[in-house]
Protein backbone atom coordinates (compact mmCIF):
# COMPACT_ATOMS: atom_id res chain seq x y z
CA UNK A 1 0.00 0.00 0.00
CA UNK A 2 2.80 2.09 1.00
CA UNK A 3 4.11 1.76 -2.59
CA UNK A 4 0.79 3.05 -3.90
CA UNK A 5 0.43 5.87 -2.09
CA UNK A 6 4.06 7.11 -3.20
CA UNK A 7 2.32 6.91 -6.19
CA UNK A 8 -0.47 8.74 -5.58
CA UNK A 9 2.00 11.34 -4.45
CA UNK A 10 3.34 11.58 -7.99
CA UNK A 11 -0.36 13.14 -9.05
CA UNK A 12 0.73 16.48 -7.20
CA UNK A 13 4.26 17.23 -9.48
CA UNK A 14 2.18 18.50 -12.91
CA UNK A 15 0.48 21.06 -10.73
CA UNK A 16 3.05 21.95 -8.71
CA UNK A 17 5.63 21.84 -11.49
CA UNK A 18 3.31 24.08 -13.74
CA UNK A 19 2.92 26.81 -10.46
CA UNK A 20 7.02 26.19 -9.74
CA UNK A 21 7.74 27.97 -13.33
CA UNK A 22 5.50 29.79 -14.34
CA UNK A 23 4.52 31.20 -11.14
CA UNK A 24 7.43 31.07 -8.19
CA UNK A 25 10.32 31.52 -10.37
CA UNK A 26 9.38 34.47 -12.11
CA UNK A 27 9.01 35.89 -8.59
CA UNK A 28 12.41 34.52 -7.50
CA UNK A 29 14.28 36.01 -10.56
CA UNK A 30 12.37 39.52 -9.82
CA UNK A 31 13.42 39.50 -6.36
CA UNK A 32 16.91 38.35 -7.37
CA UNK A 33 17.15 40.93 -10.44
CA UNK A 34 16.23 43.54 -7.68
CA UNK A 35 19.32 43.03 -5.33
CA UNK A 36 21.86 42.40 -8.61
CA UNK A 37 24.30 44.89 -9.54
CA UNK A 38 26.91 45.80 -11.99
CA UNK A 39 29.70 44.12 -9.54
CA UNK A 40 27.85 41.62 -7.43
CA UNK A 41 24.78 41.87 -4.92
CA UNK A 42 23.99 45.01 -4.01
CA UNK A 43 21.11 46.87 -1.98
CA UNK A 44 21.55 50.25 -3.79
CA UNK A 45 18.32 50.17 -5.14
CA UNK A 46 16.47 49.65 -1.99
CA UNK A 47 18.68 52.29 -0.33
CA UNK A 48 17.75 54.65 -3.01
CA UNK A 49 14.07 53.52 -3.23
CA UNK A 50 14.09 54.06 0.81
CA UNK A 51 16.03 57.28 1.05
CA UNK A 52 13.69 58.86 -1.02
CA UNK A 53 10.97 60.80 0.80
CA UNK A 54 8.22 60.38 -1.77
CA UNK A 55 8.82 57.00 -1.48
CA UNK A 56 8.40 56.15 2.15
CA UNK A 57 5.18 58.36 1.99
CA UNK A 58 3.71 56.27 -0.61
CA UNK A 59 5.02 53.15 1.25
CA UNK A 60 3.28 54.43 4.68
CA UNK A 61 -0.03 55.79 2.65
CA UNK A 62 -0.40 51.84 0.99
CA UNK A 63 0.21 50.34 4.58
CA UNK A 64 -2.04 53.00 6.15
CA UNK A 65 -5.32 52.41 3.47
CA UNK A 66 -4.44 48.71 3.76
CA UNK A 67 -4.87 48.15 7.47
CA UNK A 68 -8.04 50.97 7.89
CA UNK A 69 -10.05 49.11 4.68
CA UNK A 70 -9.15 45.42 6.76
CA UNK A 71 -10.56 47.31 9.58
CA UNK A 72 -13.62 48.73 8.55
CA UNK A 73 -14.67 45.34 6.75
CA UNK A 74 -14.11 43.59 10.07
CA UNK A 75 -16.21 46.04 12.45
CA UNK A 76 -18.94 45.45 9.52
CA UNK A 77 -18.46 41.25 8.89
CA UNK A 78 -17.93 40.41 12.41
CA UNK A 79 -21.56 41.41 13.85
CA UNK A 80 -22.71 40.84 10.21
CA UNK A 81 -21.65 37.33 10.15
CA UNK A 82 -22.61 36.67 13.88
CA UNK A 83 -26.10 38.02 13.01
CA UNK A 84 -25.96 35.36 9.57
CA UNK A 85 -24.87 32.17 11.76
CA UNK A 86 -28.64 32.65 13.77
CA UNK A 87 -30.44 33.39 10.45
CA UNK A 88 -32.57 30.98 8.70
CA UNK A 89 -34.54 30.52 5.51
CA UNK A 90 -34.96 33.78 3.37
CA UNK A 91 -33.28 36.31 5.69
CA UNK A 92 -30.20 34.09 5.21
CA UNK A 93 -30.35 33.47 1.23
CA UNK A 94 -30.45 37.43 1.34
CA UNK A 95 -27.02 37.43 3.02
CA UNK A 96 -25.83 34.31 0.81
CA UNK A 97 -27.06 36.27 -2.20
CA UNK A 98 -25.99 40.06 -1.02
CA UNK A 99 -21.66 38.39 -0.31
CA UNK A 100 -22.46 36.49 -3.56
CA UNK A 101 -23.89 38.28 -6.34
CA UNK A 102 -21.79 41.73 -5.61
CA UNK A 103 -18.30 38.89 -6.71
CA UNK A 104 -20.07 38.57 -10.37
CA UNK A 105 -19.90 42.94 -11.23
CA UNK A 106 -16.52 43.29 -11.90
CA UNK A 107 -13.91 45.23 -9.62
CA UNK A 108 -13.74 47.82 -12.39
CA UNK A 109 -17.57 48.70 -12.53
CA UNK A 110 -17.93 48.73 -8.51
CA UNK A 111 -15.28 51.14 -8.04
CA UNK A 112 -17.10 52.95 -11.15
CA UNK A 113 -20.06 53.02 -9.12
CA UNK A 114 -18.03 54.32 -5.98
CA UNK A 115 -16.69 57.20 -8.00
CA UNK A 116 -20.05 58.02 -8.94
CA UNK A 117 -21.55 58.40 -5.32
CA UNK A 118 -19.14 60.28 -4.41
CA UNK A 119 -18.55 63.34 -6.82
CA UNK A 120 -19.31 66.57 -5.62
CA UNK A 121 -22.60 66.77 -7.62
CA UNK A 122 -23.49 62.48 -6.71
CA UNK A 123 -25.75 61.06 -4.71
CA UNK A 124 -24.16 61.08 -1.63
CA UNK A 125 -23.85 64.91 -1.89
CA UNK A 126 -27.29 65.65 -3.23
CA UNK A 127 -28.85 63.58 0.03
CA UNK A 128 -26.85 65.20 2.63
CA UNK A 129 -27.44 68.54 1.18
CA UNK A 130 -31.54 67.89 0.53
CA UNK A 131 -31.53 66.51 4.52
CA UNK A 132 -29.42 70.15 5.15
CA UNK A 133 -26.90 68.56 6.79
CA UNK A 134 -24.65 70.29 4.70
CA UNK A 135 -24.88 73.48 2.54
CA UNK A 136 -21.54 72.50 0.31
CA UNK A 137 -20.62 69.53 -1.14
CA UNK A 138 -18.57 67.67 0.89
CA UNK A 139 -15.18 66.82 -1.35
CA UNK A 140 -14.70 62.80 -0.94
CA UNK A 141 -13.89 61.93 -4.50
CA UNK A 142 -10.23 61.75 -4.44
CA UNK A 143 -9.44 61.40 -0.84
CA UNK A 144 -8.32 58.58 1.79
CA UNK A 145 -11.61 58.37 3.33
CA UNK A 146 -13.66 57.77 -0.17
CA UNK A 147 -11.27 54.77 -0.77
CA UNK A 148 -11.23 52.83 2.49
CA UNK A 149 -15.03 52.57 1.79
CA UNK A 150 -14.74 51.48 -1.81
CA UNK A 151 -11.69 49.05 -1.03
CA UNK A 152 -13.89 47.55 1.89
CA UNK A 153 -16.84 47.70 0.06
CA UNK A 154 -15.16 45.41 -2.46
CA UNK A 155 -13.45 42.73 -0.06
CA UNK A 156 -16.11 42.60 2.21
CA UNK A 157 -17.26 39.01 1.23
CA UNK A 158 -14.13 38.03 1.54
CA UNK A 159 -14.42 38.73 5.25
CA UNK A 160 -17.51 38.20 5.93
CA UNK A 161 -17.50 34.36 4.64
CA UNK A 162 -14.66 33.11 6.70
CA UNK A 163 -16.00 34.71 9.89
CA UNK A 164 -19.23 33.47 9.19
CA UNK A 165 -17.83 29.81 8.53
CA UNK A 166 -16.17 29.47 11.94
CA UNK A 167 -19.15 31.09 14.02
CA UNK A 168 -21.61 28.35 12.17
CA UNK A 169 -19.58 25.84 13.13
CA UNK A 170 -19.23 26.95 16.76
CA UNK A 171 -20.90 24.83 18.92
CA UNK A 172 -24.22 26.47 19.90
CA UNK A 173 -24.09 24.76 23.56
CA UNK A 174 -20.86 25.93 24.64
CA UNK A 175 -21.70 30.11 25.44
CA UNK A 176 -25.49 28.68 27.31
CA UNK A 177 -23.29 26.04 29.21
CA UNK A 178 -21.28 29.33 30.34
CA UNK A 179 -24.07 31.37 30.85
CA UNK A 180 -25.44 28.71 32.58
CA UNK A 181 -22.44 27.93 34.61
CA UNK A 182 -23.50 31.84 35.51
CA UNK A 183 -20.60 33.65 33.22
CA UNK A 184 -21.35 37.34 32.55
CA UNK A 185 -22.64 38.15 28.46
CA UNK A 186 -19.60 39.84 28.29
CA UNK A 187 -17.24 37.30 30.02
CA UNK A 188 -18.99 34.42 27.21
CA UNK A 189 -17.90 37.05 24.43
CA UNK A 190 -14.86 37.37 25.55
CA UNK A 191 -13.68 33.85 26.58
CA UNK A 192 -15.78 31.62 24.38
CA UNK A 193 -16.86 33.41 21.30
CA UNK A 194 -14.42 35.44 20.51
CA UNK A 195 -11.26 32.74 20.84
CA UNK A 196 -13.55 30.66 18.98
CA UNK A 197 -13.87 32.91 15.99
CA UNK A 198 -10.55 33.94 16.21
CA UNK A 199 -9.09 31.70 13.17
CA UNK A 200 -11.76 32.84 10.89
CA UNK A 201 -10.71 36.44 11.79
CA UNK A 202 -7.17 35.77 10.88
CA UNK A 203 -8.37 34.33 7.89
CA UNK A 204 -10.44 37.19 6.82
CA UNK A 205 -8.30 39.74 7.81
CA UNK A 206 -5.20 38.32 6.16
CA UNK A 207 -6.71 37.78 2.64
CA UNK A 208 -8.39 41.47 3.12
CA UNK A 209 -4.84 42.84 4.21
CA UNK A 210 -3.53 41.54 1.25
CA UNK A 211 -5.82 42.57 -1.69
CA UNK A 212 -5.73 45.79 -0.01
CA UNK A 213 -2.45 46.76 -0.29
CA UNK A 214 -2.12 45.69 -3.87
CA UNK A 215 -5.18 46.73 -5.22
CA UNK A 216 -4.44 49.14 -8.14
CA UNK A 217 -7.96 49.35 -9.70
CA UNK A 218 -10.03 50.99 -6.91
CA UNK A 219 -7.34 53.18 -6.38
CA UNK A 220 -7.27 54.94 -9.65
CA UNK A 221 -10.40 54.91 -10.25
CA UNK A 222 -11.49 55.95 -6.86
CA UNK A 223 -8.30 58.48 -5.77
CA UNK A 224 -6.46 59.06 -9.29
CA UNK A 225 -2.84 60.20 -9.47
CA UNK A 226 -3.10 62.47 -6.41
CA UNK A 227 -2.49 60.18 -4.03
CA UNK A 228 -0.36 57.10 -5.25
CA UNK A 229 0.11 53.78 -3.81
CA UNK A 230 2.61 51.34 -4.42
CA UNK A 231 0.39 49.52 -7.05
CA UNK A 232 0.02 52.53 -8.88
CA UNK A 233 3.96 53.22 -8.61
CA UNK A 234 5.07 50.26 -9.80
CA UNK A 235 1.61 50.68 -12.73
CA UNK A 236 3.56 54.09 -13.48
CA UNK A 237 7.15 52.70 -13.71
CA UNK A 238 6.63 50.31 -16.42
CA UNK A 239 3.55 51.58 -18.81
CA UNK A 240 4.08 55.04 -18.76
CA UNK A 241 7.86 55.86 -17.26
CA UNK A 242 9.36 52.81 -18.94
CA UNK A 243 11.60 52.72 -15.60
CA UNK A 244 12.08 48.79 -15.27
CA UNK A 245 14.45 48.97 -12.66
CA UNK A 246 12.79 51.36 -10.26
CA UNK A 247 9.33 49.55 -10.93
CA UNK A 248 11.16 46.54 -10.34
CA UNK A 249 12.70 47.46 -6.95
CA UNK A 250 9.16 48.79 -6.14
CA UNK A 251 7.17 45.17 -6.72
CA UNK A 252 9.90 43.78 -4.57
CA UNK A 253 8.87 45.57 -1.70
CA UNK A 254 5.10 44.86 -2.29
CA UNK A 255 6.03 41.09 -2.72
CA UNK A 256 7.89 40.91 0.51
CA UNK A 257 5.68 42.70 2.43
CA UNK A 258 2.77 40.47 0.76
CA UNK A 259 5.12 37.19 1.59
CA UNK A 260 5.45 38.24 5.10
CA UNK A 261 1.44 38.68 5.66
CA UNK A 262 1.33 35.21 4.11
CA UNK A 263 3.41 33.60 6.44
CA UNK A 264 2.52 35.48 9.67
CA UNK A 265 -1.18 34.33 9.03
CA UNK A 266 -0.35 31.27 8.22
CA UNK A 267 2.00 31.00 11.27
CA UNK A 268 -0.52 32.71 13.85
CA UNK A 269 -3.52 30.11 12.27
CA UNK A 270 -1.27 27.43 13.26
CA UNK A 271 -0.78 28.76 16.74
CA UNK A 272 -4.40 29.22 17.09
CA UNK A 273 -5.35 25.53 15.91
CA UNK A 274 -2.68 24.01 18.17
CA UNK A 275 -4.60 25.93 21.31
CA UNK A 276 -7.47 24.38 20.36
CA UNK B 1 -32.31 34.84 27.70
CA UNK B 2 -31.21 38.33 28.95
CA UNK B 3 -31.37 41.58 28.22
CA UNK B 4 -27.74 41.91 27.14
CA UNK B 5 -28.27 39.26 24.55
CA UNK B 6 -31.49 40.64 23.19
CA UNK B 7 -29.30 43.48 22.96
CA UNK B 8 -26.41 41.88 21.17
CA UNK B 9 -28.06 40.24 18.99
CA UNK B 10 -30.43 43.20 17.93
CA UNK B 11 -27.14 45.03 17.10
CA UNK B 12 -25.65 42.10 15.01
CA UNK B 13 -28.86 41.97 12.89
CA UNK B 14 -28.49 46.36 12.54
CA UNK B 15 -24.97 46.12 10.68
CA UNK B 16 -26.27 43.01 9.33
CA UNK B 17 -29.01 44.89 7.46
CA UNK B 18 -26.61 47.94 6.90
CA UNK B 19 -23.98 45.10 5.30
CA UNK B 20 -26.33 44.08 2.71
CA UNK B 21 -27.04 47.40 1.74
CA UNK B 22 -23.67 48.68 1.55
CA UNK B 23 -23.11 45.31 -0.55
CA UNK B 24 -26.05 45.63 -3.05
CA UNK B 25 -24.86 49.37 -3.52
CA UNK B 26 -22.61 49.92 -6.06
CA UNK B 27 -25.62 46.73 -7.95
CA UNK B 28 -28.22 49.31 -7.42
CA UNK B 29 -26.02 52.01 -8.93
CA UNK B 30 -24.53 50.36 -11.85
CA UNK B 31 -28.66 49.10 -13.00
CA UNK B 32 -30.16 52.74 -12.21
CA UNK B 33 -27.63 54.50 -14.27
CA UNK B 34 -27.58 51.98 -16.97
CA UNK B 35 -31.11 53.47 -17.80
CA UNK B 36 -30.65 56.60 -18.46
CA UNK B 37 -31.20 58.98 -21.18
CA UNK B 38 -28.20 61.10 -20.14
CA UNK B 39 -24.58 60.68 -21.46
CA UNK B 40 -23.19 61.19 -18.59
CA UNK B 41 -23.33 59.33 -15.51
CA UNK B 42 -26.00 61.06 -13.37
CA UNK B 43 -28.25 59.68 -10.21
CA UNK B 44 -31.28 59.94 -9.93
CA UNK B 45 -31.46 59.40 -14.09
CA UNK B 46 -33.34 62.86 -15.61
CA UNK B 47 -35.34 60.45 -17.79
CA UNK B 48 -35.65 56.55 -18.18
CA UNK B 49 -34.16 55.03 -21.34
CA UNK B 50 -32.75 52.33 -23.33
CA UNK B 51 -30.80 53.87 -25.09
CA UNK B 52 -27.25 52.29 -24.27
CA UNK B 53 -28.46 48.56 -23.79
CA UNK B 54 -28.93 49.74 -28.03
CA UNK B 55 -25.60 51.31 -28.10
CA UNK B 56 -24.13 48.19 -27.46
CA UNK B 57 -23.50 46.33 -30.71
CA UNK B 58 -22.15 49.46 -31.93
CA UNK B 59 -18.74 49.56 -29.38
CA UNK B 60 -15.97 48.43 -31.69
CA UNK B 61 -14.21 45.71 -30.08
CA UNK B 62 -15.99 44.84 -26.79
CA UNK B 63 -17.40 42.01 -28.29
CA UNK B 64 -13.89 40.77 -29.32
CA UNK B 65 -12.85 41.51 -25.71
CA UNK B 66 -16.25 39.13 -24.02
CA UNK B 67 -14.64 36.71 -26.40
CA UNK B 68 -11.24 36.64 -25.36
CA UNK B 69 -12.18 36.85 -21.66
CA UNK B 70 -14.99 34.27 -21.68
CA UNK B 71 -12.30 32.18 -23.92
CA UNK B 72 -9.56 32.61 -21.39
CA UNK B 73 -11.72 31.90 -18.23
CA UNK B 74 -12.87 29.20 -19.59
CA UNK B 75 -10.01 26.72 -20.90
CA UNK B 76 -7.69 28.32 -17.32
CA UNK B 77 -10.76 26.78 -15.36
CA UNK B 78 -10.70 23.80 -17.17
CA UNK B 79 -7.01 23.08 -16.75
CA UNK B 80 -7.02 24.37 -13.38
CA UNK B 81 -9.86 21.74 -12.70
CA UNK B 82 -7.43 18.52 -14.05
CA UNK B 83 -4.10 19.91 -12.11
CA UNK B 84 -6.14 20.27 -9.13
CA UNK B 85 -7.76 17.61 -9.18
CA UNK B 86 -4.46 15.52 -9.20
CA UNK B 87 -2.67 17.86 -6.52
CA UNK B 88 -5.69 18.00 -4.44
CA UNK B 89 -5.54 13.52 -4.63
CA UNK B 90 -2.41 13.78 -3.78
CA UNK B 91 -2.48 16.14 -1.03
CA UNK B 92 -5.77 13.69 0.59
CA UNK B 93 -4.29 10.61 -0.17
CA UNK B 94 -0.67 10.31 -0.59
CA UNK B 95 2.30 9.64 2.10
CA UNK B 96 4.77 12.56 2.20
CA UNK B 97 6.27 15.36 4.19
CA UNK B 98 5.32 18.94 3.73
CA UNK B 99 1.26 18.64 2.63
CA UNK B 100 0.94 21.83 4.54
CA UNK B 101 3.34 23.52 2.55
CA UNK B 102 2.03 22.14 -0.56
CA UNK B 103 -1.70 23.46 0.47
CA UNK B 104 -0.37 26.88 1.27
CA UNK B 105 2.02 27.07 -2.17
CA UNK B 106 -1.09 26.12 -4.44
CA UNK B 107 -3.14 28.86 -2.61
CA UNK B 108 -1.14 31.12 -2.16
CA UNK B 109 -1.34 33.18 -5.76
CA UNK B 110 -4.50 34.52 -4.36
CA UNK B 111 -2.21 36.46 -1.84
CA UNK B 112 0.05 37.85 -3.92
CA UNK B 113 -0.19 41.44 -5.37
CA UNK B 114 -1.45 40.99 -9.20
CA UNK B 115 0.97 43.81 -10.55
CA UNK B 116 3.59 42.41 -9.28
CA UNK B 117 2.91 38.95 -10.81
CA UNK B 118 2.22 40.34 -13.75
CA UNK B 119 5.84 42.23 -14.19
CA UNK B 120 7.34 39.24 -13.02
CA UNK B 121 5.75 36.61 -15.89
CA UNK B 122 6.15 39.49 -18.67
CA UNK B 123 9.85 40.07 -17.51
CA UNK B 124 10.19 36.07 -17.57
CA UNK B 125 8.20 35.00 -20.67
CA UNK B 126 10.43 37.63 -22.87
CA UNK B 127 13.56 35.81 -21.56
CA UNK B 128 12.65 32.83 -22.50
CA UNK B 129 11.09 33.95 -25.50
CA UNK B 130 7.61 33.81 -25.36
CA UNK B 131 5.99 36.85 -27.36
CA UNK B 132 2.75 35.20 -28.32
CA UNK B 133 -0.14 36.98 -26.21
CA UNK B 134 -2.83 34.86 -25.76
CA UNK B 135 -0.83 32.45 -24.73
CA UNK B 136 1.00 34.02 -22.09
CA UNK B 137 -2.40 35.33 -20.81
CA UNK B 138 -3.65 31.50 -20.74
CA UNK B 139 -0.76 30.67 -18.58
CA UNK B 140 -1.22 33.29 -16.23
CA UNK B 141 -4.64 32.76 -15.96
CA UNK B 142 -3.64 29.21 -14.74
CA UNK B 143 -2.16 30.76 -12.42
CA UNK B 144 -4.82 33.04 -11.59
CA UNK B 145 -7.88 30.04 -11.43
CA UNK B 146 -5.73 27.32 -9.69
CA UNK B 147 -6.12 28.47 -6.27
CA UNK B 148 -9.67 28.87 -6.40
CA UNK B 149 -10.09 25.44 -7.48
CA UNK B 150 -7.04 24.21 -5.07
CA UNK B 151 -8.97 25.88 -1.92
CA UNK B 152 -12.28 24.24 -2.21
CA UNK B 153 -10.83 20.49 -3.34
CA UNK B 154 -8.09 20.60 -1.13
CA UNK B 155 -11.20 21.28 2.06
CA UNK B 156 -13.48 18.93 0.50
CA UNK B 157 -11.81 16.12 -0.53
CA UNK B 158 -10.23 16.20 3.37
CA UNK B 159 -13.51 15.29 4.04
CA UNK B 160 -14.26 12.72 1.24
CA UNK B 161 -14.11 9.13 2.50
CA UNK B 162 -12.17 7.64 0.05
CA UNK B 163 -12.88 3.74 0.83
CA UNK B 164 -15.74 4.45 -1.97
CA UNK B 165 -12.37 4.54 -4.40
CA UNK B 166 -11.54 1.37 -2.73
CA UNK B 167 -14.80 -0.32 -3.04
CA UNK B 168 -15.04 0.72 -6.60
CA UNK B 169 -11.34 -1.00 -7.53
CA UNK B 170 -12.35 -3.99 -5.77
CA UNK B 171 -15.40 -3.90 -8.04
CA UNK B 172 -13.20 -4.02 -11.03
CA UNK B 173 -12.45 0.08 -11.90
CA UNK B 174 -9.66 1.35 -13.33
CA UNK B 175 -8.34 4.37 -11.03
CA UNK B 176 -8.91 7.00 -13.03
CA UNK B 177 -12.22 5.35 -13.98
CA UNK B 178 -13.31 5.37 -10.12
CA UNK B 179 -11.97 8.84 -9.81
CA UNK B 180 -14.33 9.82 -12.85
CA UNK B 181 -17.02 7.77 -11.66
CA UNK B 182 -17.08 8.23 -8.03
CA UNK B 183 -15.26 10.85 -6.73
CA UNK B 184 -15.89 13.99 -9.10
CA UNK B 185 -19.99 13.35 -8.74
CA UNK B 186 -19.40 12.72 -4.94
CA UNK B 187 -17.72 16.60 -5.00
CA UNK B 188 -19.85 18.26 -7.77
CA UNK B 189 -20.72 21.07 -5.24
CA UNK B 190 -17.16 21.88 -4.46
CA UNK B 191 -16.17 21.42 -8.50
CA UNK B 192 -19.49 23.92 -9.06
CA UNK B 193 -17.97 26.01 -6.37
CA UNK B 194 -14.58 26.15 -6.99
CA UNK B 195 -14.97 26.35 -10.77
CA UNK B 196 -17.39 29.05 -10.49
CA UNK B 197 -15.26 31.45 -8.34
CA UNK B 198 -12.51 30.66 -10.50
CA UNK B 199 -13.68 31.76 -13.71
CA UNK B 200 -15.39 34.84 -11.58
CA UNK B 201 -11.81 35.97 -11.49
CA UNK B 202 -10.03 34.87 -14.37
CA UNK B 203 -12.81 37.53 -16.19
CA UNK B 204 -12.48 40.16 -13.80
CA UNK B 205 -8.47 39.65 -13.62
CA UNK B 206 -6.94 42.90 -14.24
CA UNK B 207 -3.33 43.83 -12.32
CA UNK B 208 -1.83 40.23 -14.40
CA UNK B 209 -3.36 40.80 -17.63
CA UNK B 210 -2.31 44.15 -18.46
CA UNK B 211 1.13 43.38 -18.86
CA UNK B 212 0.36 40.37 -21.43
CA UNK B 213 -1.72 41.81 -23.67
CA UNK B 214 -1.16 43.57 -26.90
CA UNK B 215 -3.07 45.69 -29.31
CA UNK B 216 -4.65 42.75 -30.35
CA UNK B 217 -5.53 40.51 -27.12
CA UNK B 218 -7.36 42.81 -24.63
CA UNK B 219 -9.17 41.29 -22.11
CA UNK B 220 -12.84 42.56 -20.92
CA UNK B 221 -11.48 44.33 -17.85
CA UNK B 222 -8.89 46.27 -20.23
CA UNK B 223 -11.13 47.33 -22.48
CA UNK B 224 -13.62 48.77 -20.03
CA UNK B 225 -11.28 50.63 -18.22
CA UNK B 226 -9.68 51.71 -21.30
CA UNK B 227 -13.49 52.81 -22.13
CA UNK B 228 -14.14 54.82 -18.95
CA UNK B 229 -10.87 56.77 -19.60
CA UNK B 230 -11.38 57.64 -23.31
CA UNK B 231 -15.69 58.03 -23.09
CA UNK B 232 -17.10 57.21 -19.79
CA UNK B 233 -20.83 56.99 -21.14
CA UNK B 234 -23.32 54.83 -19.68
CA UNK B 235 -23.16 51.48 -21.93
CA UNK B 236 -20.72 49.94 -19.88
CA UNK B 237 -23.37 50.39 -17.41
CA UNK B 238 -25.92 48.56 -19.66
CA UNK B 239 -23.11 46.10 -20.12
CA UNK B 240 -22.69 45.29 -16.59
CA UNK B 241 -26.13 45.35 -16.34
CA UNK B 242 -26.33 42.10 -18.28
CA UNK B 243 -23.93 40.59 -16.83
CA UNK B 244 -25.42 41.23 -13.46
CA UNK B 245 -28.64 39.04 -14.76
CA UNK B 246 -26.43 36.55 -16.05
CA UNK B 247 -24.94 36.27 -13.08
CA UNK B 248 -28.42 35.93 -11.23
CA UNK B 249 -29.39 33.20 -13.95
CA UNK B 250 -26.37 31.35 -12.54
CA UNK B 251 -26.78 31.74 -8.76
CA UNK B 252 -30.69 30.81 -8.94
CA UNK B 253 -29.17 26.63 -10.85
CA UNK B 254 -26.20 26.75 -8.33
CA UNK B 255 -28.91 27.23 -5.25
CA UNK B 256 -31.18 24.91 -6.94
CA UNK B 257 -28.64 22.29 -7.56
CA UNK B 258 -26.30 22.70 -4.81
CA UNK B 259 -27.67 24.97 -2.09
CA UNK B 260 -26.18 28.70 -1.72
CA UNK B 261 -24.82 28.24 1.96
CA UNK B 262 -22.94 25.00 0.47
CA UNK B 263 -21.78 27.05 -1.88
CA UNK B 264 -19.98 29.47 0.24
CA UNK B 265 -19.06 26.93 2.81
CA UNK B 266 -15.87 25.30 1.21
Amino acid sequence: MIARSNRIALLAVPGLAFLAIIYALPLFLLLFKSIQGAEGLTLASYIDFFGDEFNRTVLWRTLRVALLTTLLALVIAYPTAFAMARAKGIWLTVFLVALVLPMSLGVIVKAFAWSILFRSNGFINTTLQAIGITDEPVRMLFTETALVIGAANVFLPFMVLPIYSVIRQLNKSLPEAASSLGATPWFRFTRVTLPLSLPGVVAGSAFTFSLAISMYVIPSLIVGERQQTLSMLIARSFLYLRNEPLGSTISAVLLAIAIFVVLFSSWLAGRLGARQ
Amino acid sequence: MTQTDRITIFFAWTIGIICIIFLMLPIIITVATSFTSSAVYTLPPPEWSLRWYRSLDRRSGLWEAVQLSLNLALISTAISIVLGTMAAIAVARGEFRGKQAIATFTVSPLMMPGLVVGVAMLQFFREIGLRDAYWSLLLAHVVITLPFVMRTLLASMGAFDFSLIDAARTLGMSYPRAILKVLIPNLAPAYLTGGLFAFLASMDNYPISIFLTDARNKTLPIKMLQYLEEQPDPSLAAMSSGLIVMAIVVLVVASRTVGLNKMIDT
